[in-house]
């Protein structure tokens, strides 16, 4: 490719580092074809911070995993869509140049560190292992990487615990191994896959700081994939939420928690238990996630929504409404009416 | 720039073989193991350190005799010293055992690992052609061999039964192998190790095959004591080693026959095979312990 093209396909995307356009994914599975993107798009600025949010099989991590190539294929399949970082297409590109983007530029932490660590190589092997084939360092020099990014993490004597096996260490500690292990190269973005899932409440806060400052301090951007509206407000700078493989709600952070365009955002802040509501009965969201194998006509969350007015609800897929403030969007026929709290 | 106290104090890299001898220090089974596989593998390579007398010298008028000075053991049926006969069996008996043991490990974990790994048609090739192999009666399969070999030229040495046994011994570990790897390969450590930029060949020998080793060890140790026995019955058959060649297999079938008039002749090549056949497992028992870092 020349260098003109290079620009041009930079100037083509708007200079984000991350946008993934139009994704859709489906799994070949034995009892059909689950769709599991349906035109999925986001993307990210050097430094920024998006939270992905949405329940179990909303597509999160799928869209996490497209981006890292560790899709497994088959049973998924990616139909269309880009995934551009620095203007290049990455679903595009041949494997071997696809591996050198992986760690380097785009890392990612698992949800259950325990799981994502190899079990029989000590923490300190694993985390210079990358350095040592990926940068050539040498063995000892990259050992001493390994202590610094421990120290980074903070993980308390990283020097003792170099050589301490993944199940030696508390759940807490293992999560900021993981996360020293992606940081090894030292990525332009971090994926954050639940971070904070397999621990308990006051680990979990830590682990959420300790990546707010390592994002801070490391000036990088982030996807932070969660299921728990609680743990991104002090992160994220931006909210995507998902539904049923689609993004049904994107705004900053602050405007999302004060007044929400989407009714099923609305329904999933309502639904956080607070302490000044004690005695009243939890506020829930009706009926299930649709199946991704049979999702619905229409909009897709329709079934389940206190404001839907057929037939066009049940007809007509929405298409994103731009609100108010900036770069909001909802994928509601009534955003407006619901962000101005008039949808009946 | 650190000093050089610094990079004294830095904990030294534990690698897992590193770890693992630590562990083995201080495993008696290991000990015990260890001493009686060099023991034996100085009695295959030096049998003449351990005994003056010469086996292939047999007199019948020693037959079932007593042991006497020379032979600590007493003689068997055809009148050969069954001490001397031991330790010159040990070197065949060893050799099969090893050779046929680690022939079929290396199929077994190439095959195995590739069909784990790779999967889809891959898998389908191999598998089947392993269940092929695998349902070829042993015993058949290795007569044909067998006779082929010792037909093109060849004499039914040591080498063509341990290759023989080897080629027809591996499909067991290579299931054994390509199942363990399929489940290791699902772990999410391997997809971080993915996820971190790591090709195909550095997951599959840094990040699978350290953890589906341990099944298939324990396998092939047992496969070791066993290839060891079925050289002892080929004997039997008349196409395995063949006299003059001295084994303990050979030795074990000579004087079966006469155990009720002499057990000795029989006893002990059969509680060297044993001895050597226990050693083995435990030895692996203890290494596939070491290797594995959550049995600490």
């Amino acid at each position: 490719m020349t260098d003109i093209q290079i620009q041009l396909d930079r100037v083509a995307d708007d200079a984000h580092l991350l946008d993934v356009r139009d994704l859709f994914i489906e799994f070949h599975t034995r009892d059909g074809i689950a769709k599991v993107i349906n035109g999925v798009s986001y993307h990210l600025d050097a430094g920024e911070a998006l939270a992905v949010l949405g329940e179990s099989g909303s597509g999160k991590s799928v869209t996490a995993q497209a981006i890292m190539g560790i899709l497994d294929i088959p049973p998924g399949k990616i139909v269309s869509g880009q995934i551009c970082y620095n203007g290049r297409d990455l679903l595009s590109l041949p494997e071997k140049e696809r591996r050198q983007v992986r760690g380097k530029e785009i890392a990612m932490v698992f949800q259950d560190a325990l799981s994502a660590l190899n079990p029989v190589f000590p923490v300190g092997w694993q985390i210079s292992e990358t350095l040592r084939h990926r940068e050539g360092v040498a063995r000892a020099d990259a050992l001493r990487r390994a202590v610094e990014l421990m120290e980074l993490v903070r993980i308390p004597a990283a020097k003792q615990r170099l050589r301490d096996y993944p199940h030696e260490f508390s759940g807490g500690m293992r999560q900021r191994v993981m996360i020293a292990m992606s940081l090894a190269l030292s990525p332009k973005i971090l994926i954050a896959d639940e971070p904070t899932t397999a621990l308990d409440v006051t680990v979990q806060a830590q682990v959420m700081d300790l990546l707010a400052e390592l994002r801070r301090e490391l000036h990088m951007a982030m996807i932070l994939i969660t299921h728990d509206l609680g743990v991104v407000a002090d992160v994220a700078d931006r909210i995507a939420v998902m539904y049923a493989g689609r993004i049904v709600e994107h705004a900053d952070v602050h405007d999302l928690y004060a007044v929400q365009g989407h009714p099923y955002t609305k329904g999933l802040i309502d639904s956080i238990p607070r302490l000044d509501h004690k005695g009243q009965e939890l506020a829930t969201i009706q009926g299930l996630p649709p199946s991704l194998m049979d999702i619905p006509r229409g909009c897709p969350f329709h079934p389940r929504c206190p404001y839907r007015k057929d037939p066009i609800c049940s007809t007509q897929v929405p298409t994103d409404q731009r609100l108010a403030s900036g770069t909001r969007t909802s994928r509601c026929h009534f955003a407006k009416e619901v962000l101005d709290g008039t949808a009946a | 720039m650190s000093s050089p106290e610094e990079s004294t104090t830095l904990a030294k890299p534990r690698s897992l073989a590193a770890d693992a001898w630590y562990d083995l220090r201080r495993s008696p089974i290991f000990w015990i193991a260890s001493i009686i596989v060099v023991a034996l593998v100085g009695i295959a390579a030096f049998p003449g350190l351990f005994t003056s007398a010469d086996p292939k010298a047999c007199s019948l008028d020693f037959r079932f005799a007593g042991p006497g000075p020379e032979a600590p053991f007493g003689y068997d049926v055809q009148g050969c010293n069954v001490y001397a006969r031991t330790m010159y069996g040990a070197r065949s008996s060893i050799e099969v055992g090893l050779f046929a043991t680690l022939m079929a490990g290396t199929i077994a974990f190439a095959l195995g690992m590739a069909a784990g790994f790779y999967g889809r048609w891959i898998d389908t090739l191999l598998s089947r052609s392993l269940d092929v192999i695998a349902s070829i009666p042993l015993l058949l399969a290795a007569i044909v061999l067998l006779k082929r070999l010792s037909a093109t030229g060849g004499s039914t040495g040591v080498w063509s039964v341990a290759f023989t046994l080897g080629v027809l011994g591996w499909p067991v570990a290579a299931r054994v192998v390509r199942s363990s790897v399929i489940s290791a390969k699902q772990q999410d450590y391997v997809q971080a190790a993915r996820m971190l930029g790591a090709g195909n060949g550095r997951i599959m020998l840094r990040h699978i095959l350290p953890n589906a080793m341990a099944p298939a060890i324990v396998v092939l140790t047992i496969m070791l004591g066993t290839v060891i026995a079925t050289e002892a019955t080929l004997s039997f058959l008349g196409i395995g080693l063949q006299p003059p060649a001295i084994s303990w297999g050979g030795s074990i079938n000579d004087n079966s026959a006469y155990v009720r008039t002499a057990a000795g002749p029989l006893l002990w090549p059969a509680g060297f095979l044993a001895v050597t056949v226990l050693a083995f497992i435990m030895l692996g028992d203890a290494i596939r312990d070491a290797f594995d870092p959550r049995m600490r």
